[in-house]
């Protein structure tokens, strides 16, 4: 373990600016995640992951993030256990009614203001699940979406870049979310 | 291949099921204008072949297997949501896909757990939405103090009704679906459902588009046996793995969307052949690469078996009977960790590994550290075999075009995915899909689960949960 450890430290960090972009998008990803999600909000955004249908592929990109080559948590994007913590409802899949109900638990579980991404083709869209007679199609149908992430299933270079808008329009939406 | 309905050859294949001469494969259900069928596929002790068997529901009804064998029991609640078609004499008719929640649901949105009695016993509910960033499902814990007394899974939160959609579509619309049924095996999904419809349509393809096939199956394989490695070291409390493993995973997720232009290889294989080529700097690429990923794995291989406080949690943690692993017909890790010799790239060889010698690792201690080491020596003989099939390489086109036959034809195919023996059944008629079943292995790993989890300590749940890592939408459909 010594030898890993010590390995680790000298090699230096693994940790990329942002994948897949031109040097221009890269410099430019990181500027805005950091100073933005800085400004409104003191370094932390709280992400709540709910699967209502994915087929897992979009869970394994999130899971990604949070990878040494990504580290989604240096830029203050956290995703956290309970929804009590969150700021974010991240939604993934095609919504099924067996997944309705304990969305909207989870939903209603988040203190206000918050904010609903719909992650991917099946979230966005209902993707190909859209004509099913056990799902109920787009997240919007159920829940007010602030930002759509397409994809399938998004990349994290994709998700990185969802996340940046969304900390972008966050002082309209937050407003919009006050008044309900 | 076609299955045929005879329910004199149903009883024989069910009782040799019930003698064990037999590995239950899959059941399913179709409706037609005389009430329905159901079908069963088995493979017969020492066969190459798998024999399907179909019996008819004229009034709905039809004789249960799951009462003779418990791997078809959740397939037969399954069968009885989605298709109304009930098992007579089924040791468990509650529901399983429906929740009651669906326009045309049939089951109450109660749901009885099995109990578990006793002074101090109690429950401890988790789910569908998990801590973590995972798939939905519910478990219903009974505790004693730390000790669980029993578990049972709930799941069926994400059934999308996948094969539905399927049905009546064309070949191609299929291809897409089913490879979006388990995103983390969609390359094993669409190589069987691939596999399926070329025997059915009597195609074979070109040999370049099987080693690419398997090129994209051996790297699915180590992406997520990589995967697996750090998470189940994470769950121990040794997030040291889990983050080394985790760049080493990112790196032939990155290497498969050099090379085949999509991280997860999703829509890659298709019915007739592949649609992404192989170039030479592709092939450099995983050349290099490869070997270098190994390398750094074996050092995390060392690590993981000198951490005292890490083989203190996974050693005897979430054993699994040998006996009841054979009897559910467990594949994958979770079967060759308990001794079951069984992987059909070797037993059952398709393009392109029956031109390979498979190594297949089988260890008997059952626990989670035999689930951990089945997978290291998966990973390195998924880097042996992607070397070697990059040594082949034949030169031919990779795509055969589908005959137009307005025949009705079926075919069947088994295809080893990363987690087990992934299996499609299809009938296609005039380029359209009129039935189609695909069977993850997760179906016989939820019930073991269940089994190995006795007596262990609440806290040993997540740790024993991911050395399964059984698929929720795999099985939801």
């Amino acid at each position: 373990m010594r030898k890993t450890l010590i390995e680790s430290l000298f090699r230096g960090k693994l940790t990329e600016p942002a994948p897949h972009l031109s040097d221009e998008q890269k410099s430019g990803l990181v500027g805005t995640v950091n100073r933005i999600a800085q400004r409104r909000l003191g370094r932390s955004l709280a992400i709540r992951h709910v699967d209502a249908g994915s087929c897992n592929a979009c869970e394994l990109e999130i899971i990604a993030l949070n990878n040494a080559l990504y580290d989604l948590e240096r830029f203050g994007l956290k995703i956290v256990a309970s929804p009590r913590h969150a700021d974010v409802l991240m939604v993934t899949g095609s919504l099924t009614h067996n997944m309705g109900a304990a969305l909207r638990l989870t939903y209603d579980a988040m203190p206000a203001p918050k904010w609903v991404v719909a992650t991917g083709d099946c979230a966005c869209t209902g993707g190909l699940f859209a004509q099913s007679p056990v799902c109920i199609g787009a997240l919007g149908q159920l829940l007010p979406v602030d930002l759509h992430i397409p994809g399938c299933p998004p990349d994290p270079a994709a998700l990185l870049r969802g996340l940046i808008a969304l900390i972008s329009g966050l002082g309209a939406v937050a407003h919009e979310s006050g008044k309900n | 291949m076609a299955p045929l309905v005879n329910n004199a050859r149903w009883k024989d294949v069910t009782r040799n099921l019930a003698e064990r001469d037999a590995t239950f494969v899959a059941m399913w259900g179709e409706r037609n204008d005389e009430g329905g069928n159901v079908n069963l596929a088995v493979r017969h002790k020492g066969e190459r072949s798998i024999e399907i068997v179909s019996h008819s529901a004229p009034d709905s009804h039809y004789p249960s297997v799951g009462r003779h064998h418990p791997s078809a029991i959740l397939m037969e609640r399954a069968i009885q949501d989605v298709y109304g078609l009930v098992a007579d004499g089924l040791p468990d008719t509650r529901p399983w896909l429906d929740h009651g929640f669906w326009p045309h649901s049939r089951a109450r949105t109660s749901y009885n757990f099995k109990p578990a009695l006793g002074p101090g016993v109690h429950q401890i509910p988790v789910g569908p939405v998990h801590a973590g960033t995972i798939e939905p499902g519910h478990f219903r814990f009974s505790v004693n103090g730390e000790i669980i007394v029993r578990l049972e899974a709930r799941l069926g939160y994400v059934h999308r009704d996948v094969l539905g959609l399927m049905r009546g579509g064309a070949i191609d619309d299929a291809a897409a679906l089913v490879g979006r049924i388990s995103g983390d095996s969609t390359v094993a999904y669409a190589f069987a459902f691939a596999r399926a419809v070329e025997q059915a349509l009597g195609l074979t393809v070109p040999p370049r588009a099987s080693t690419l096939r398997g090129i994209m199956a051996e790297l699915e394989r180590l992406a997520n046996h990589l995967g697996d490695f750090g998470a189940i070291c994470n769950d121990s409390g040794f997030s040291l793995l889990n983050t080394h493993a985790a760049v080493l995973r990112e790196r032939v997720l990155r290497l498969a969307a050099l090379v085949f232009g999509h991280r997860l290889m999703m829509d890659c294989i298709v019915p007739g052949g592949v649609l992404r080529d192989l170039n030479e700097e592709g092939a450099t690429a995983l050349k290099s690469g490869l070997p270098s990923v190994l390398v750094t794995f074996e050092r995390l291989v060392d690590l993981y078996e000198k951490t005292a406080s890490l083989q203190d949690r996974v050693v005897g943690t979430g054993r699994l009977d040998p006996a009841l692993a054979s009897l559910l017909g467990c594949g994958g890790y979770v079967g060759r960790a308990a001794g079951q010799d069984f992987d059909a790239r070797r037993d059952m060889p398709y393009a392109p590994y029956d031109g390979i010698d498979v190594r297949v690792p089988v260890l008997s201690s059952a626990d989670v550290d035999a689930r951990v080491r089945v997978r290291i020596a998966e990973i390195q003989e998924s880097v042996r075999i992607l070397l070697c099939l990059l040594d082949m390489m034949p030169k031919s086109s990779i795509h055969a075009a589908l005959p137009n036959d307005l025949t009705v034809r079926s075919g069947a195919a088994l295809v080893e995915g990363f987690r087990g023996d992934i299996f499609a059944f299809v009938r296609v008629c005039d380029g359209r899909i009129s039935d189609v079943f695909v069977r993850d292995p997760s179906w016989f790993l939820w019930p073991a689960l269940e089994a190995a989890i006795e007596g262990n300590i609440v806290a040993d749940f997540p740790l024993c949960n991911k050395s399964f890592n059984a698929a929720y939408a795999g099985c939801d459909l």
